[in-house]
């Protein structure tokens, strides 16, 4: 019985692939979060497969059983890729989608983070209680201006 | 009685297929799935009934034997979720169908909702009955690629906005979880979870901890356990009501679920219980703090929702029978309410056009209907004495008390300061809403839609109901955790001779 083909090399690949992978993850722009997750996802595709053992083609007629590679991991990759493959599609629509409706396919900051950074542009930071806004203020019934609007129009003077 | 068990999956899936066929008629569109609902709710129910009475049911998929081909194992716990979502699927369904969700004509898009939402329903009970984990792992993608497509339905700004966020976590997220089932069999040799119980036992205890700990992780940010949950709230409350009302009931449940699943059976020490406690501990204060900031009553039940995903972390991070009893019984309770808050919620939009606290007002003249079912479900969540929020409460906080020690003791406290501060919450959100007098919104005079509310209220009384049946309830979670904790029944049933 062989033992797992992996060995450093493989390792180093998979380190590489998945370490450029995060690094563009933390990216603010979802073309560039799409490539980190199609680096990820290889890089996790070719863990899996090291994960089994290595060796001939797991036919049997064709390979001695005991020389056989292990075809599990091999079954599970098939998987994962075309549901990688899937998820990148539709990453790729939503930032096209994106871009068609705002110019940029960037995420953008989250509503709480939003409400701060107004609140401290109005000096407001310390608590204002409910109603002292009114709704078209409200980041959930009206879409914000993008930042730099924001901060032209309402920053402190 | 076996050949019953793959259904729950296959009859939502035909019935996607089927719906896609019938895109263009909205009748026979609406009939098929609807239909597909109630049969998987059929199967469902005489699956619990099967399992509380003989014990696991088990199918191996294509006759492969257990280790190594696909197994579905339908135990009392699968058997009982599967219950409790396709009850609940259905009432969405219904609720979406009279809100005119999935019409046709003009806004053609929505025509993929019907087989959108059956994929969705499928990827659940998939993952409720997957007896390996990357069955469970497919479980998880097929549900969520259906919560891709429904969370960003039309494609408006504001989804688009939150949906990129939801998409890239739930991707990072699957990404965490294929890495982890990659080691997992990288270290055992096997997926099956009844293989896996026994050669896990056999690895050194920090090999089993780092796997221990990458599952949770990944199901961690499923679930929207604390300092994972911070995409939750953001994304959930732009989709239309109904789509919210499923995610907030089912989608974060199945990541519980998947913990529950994989502390008990996989990795039955107490090793994750101190850190599974304080999470716990941290998911319910951080949640219903920001709940008590809102106000807009979409986000406001977000944050409920995480905050109580807390009660049932809690009760697995116990590690007891009676922790286990009390989190499986929370579930159950909490799929129900916080589905039907949020469906309220969705009636309270479409009758006023807002969700907005600051703008409603006075609602209960207009509609007393609402005001009585918000009322009941938001005291439910509470836990007000008869709901069966109260008992799963109780349960839980017993369990705690039983358990002892400093860590349990100081959960027993948030626990009842969690549930004191939903109540402040939940009032002060139906006072503004439904009692002062109304500030500034004109309320649309269209009368709600029969079958909205019809949807709405039998799961309120759902709800309530299960307050009555809480005795057989209680006897079937505790067969569960005991079924749970026992492990052997669940090894027993799928690999009979004895794991290889």
């Amino acid at each position: 019985m062989r033992e797992s083909g992996a060995n450093l090399v493989s390792f180093v690949a998979i380190g590489v692939l998945v370490g450029c992978g995060v690094s563009l993850l933390l990216e603010r722009s979802l073309t560039r979060i799409l490539l980190g997750v199609i680096l990820v996802g290889n890089g996790v595709n070719l863990l899996i497969i090291f994960g089994g053992r290595s060796g001939g083609p797991p036919v049997v007629g064709v390979t001695d059983p005991a020389e056989m590679s292990d075809a599990l991991p091999q079954a599970m990759v098939l998987t994962a890729i075309v549901i990688t493959l899937g998820f990148t599609a539709f990453l790729l629509a939503i930032s096209y989608r994106s871009w068609f409706l705002t110019g940029d396919d960037e995420v953008p900051d989250d509503i709480e983070d939003q409400r701060i950074v107004r609140r401290a542009a109005r000096k407001e930071i310390s608590a204002s209680d409910l109603g002292s806004e009114p709704p078209e203020d409200d980041p959930e019934q009206v879409d914000t201006p993008a930042p730099w609007q924001r901060w032209r129009g309402k920053g402190p003077r | 009685m076996t050949a019953l068990v793959p259904l729950p999956v296959l009859l939502p899936l035909l019935g996607a297929a089927l719906t896609l066929l019938l895109v263009n008629r909205p009748l026979p569109q609406r009939l098929v799935s609807v239909s597909c609902l109630a049969a998987t709710l059929v199967v469902a129910s005489v699956l619990l009934v099967q399992a509380y009475r003989h014990g696991p049911l088990v199918v191996q998929i294509g006759a492969w034997p257990a280790p190594v081909g696909i197994v579905l194992v339908a135990d009392q716990l699968a058997a009982l979720m599967l219950v409790v979502s396709s009850a609940v699927t259905l009432c969405v369904l219904l609720y979406s169908i009279g809100q005119g969700q999935g019409e046709t004509g003009e806004s053609a898009p929505l025509a993929i909702f019907h087989p959108t939402y059956l994929v969705l329903t499928a990827g659940v009970t998939n993952a409720f009955l997957a007896g390996d984990l990357f069955n469970l792992f497919v479980g998880f993608e097929m549900l969520l690629a259906a919560s891709f497509v429904l969370i960003t339905l039309n494609g408006t700004p504001l989804r688009i906005r939150t949906g990129s966020t939801y998409v890239v976590v739930n991707v990072l997220a699957s990404m965490i979880f294929l890495i982890s089932v990659g080691l997992v069999y990288a270290a055992t040799g096997t997926l099956n979870l009844a293989h896996l119980a026994a050669r896990l036992d056999a690895l050194p205890d920090g090999v089993r901890l780092s796997l221990q700990l990458m599952l949770l992780l990944a199901f961690g940010i499923k679930a929207a356990v604390f300092p994972l949950s911070a995409w939750l709230p953001d994304s959930y409350p732009t989709a239309p009501a109904p789509v919210t009302a499923v995610f907030a009931g089912l989608l974060t449940k199945v990541g519980v679920y998947a913990i529950i699943r994989t502390q008990t059976l996989l990795f039955p020490g107490e090793q994750a219980g101190t850190l599974l406690l304080v999470v716990a501990g941290l998911t319910m204060l951080v949640g219903i703090l920001g709940a008590v900031a809102q106000s807009d009553m979409k986000r406001l039940l977000s944050f409920t929702l995480v905050s109580h995903i807390g009660y049932m972390i809690f009760g697995v991070g116990l590690s007891t029978v009676a922790g286990l009893v009390g989190a499986i019984f929370y579930v159950v309770h909490h799929i129900t309410i916080q589905t039907t808050l949020f469906l309220v919620a969705g009636l309270v939009e479409q009758r006023t056009g807002s969700t907005d606290l600051r703008r409603l007002g006075g609602l209960a003249r207009l509609t007393p209907l609402l005001g009585v079912l918000f009322f009941v479900s938001a005291m439910n969540l509470a836990g007000i004495p008869p709901f069966s929020g109260f008992l799963g409460k109780l349960g839980l906080l017993q369990a705690g008390v039983a358990a002892g020690g400093a860590l349990a003791w100081t959960l027993v406290a948030v626990g009842t300061l969690t549930s004191l501060l939903t109540l402040y919450v939940a009032s002060r959100a139906w006072s503004m809403v439904f009692w002062r007098t109304p500030c500034q919104t004109v309320p649309s005079t269209a009368p709600l839609p029969a079958l909205t509310v019809g949807a709405t209220t039998v799961l309120v009384i759902l709800g309530v109901g299960l307050t009555v049946v809480a005795g057989p309830l209680f006897d079937v979670t505790t067969g569960a955790a005991i079924d749970l904790r026992d492990r052997t029944p669940y090894i027993h049933a799928v690999l009979p001779g004895g794991p290889p």
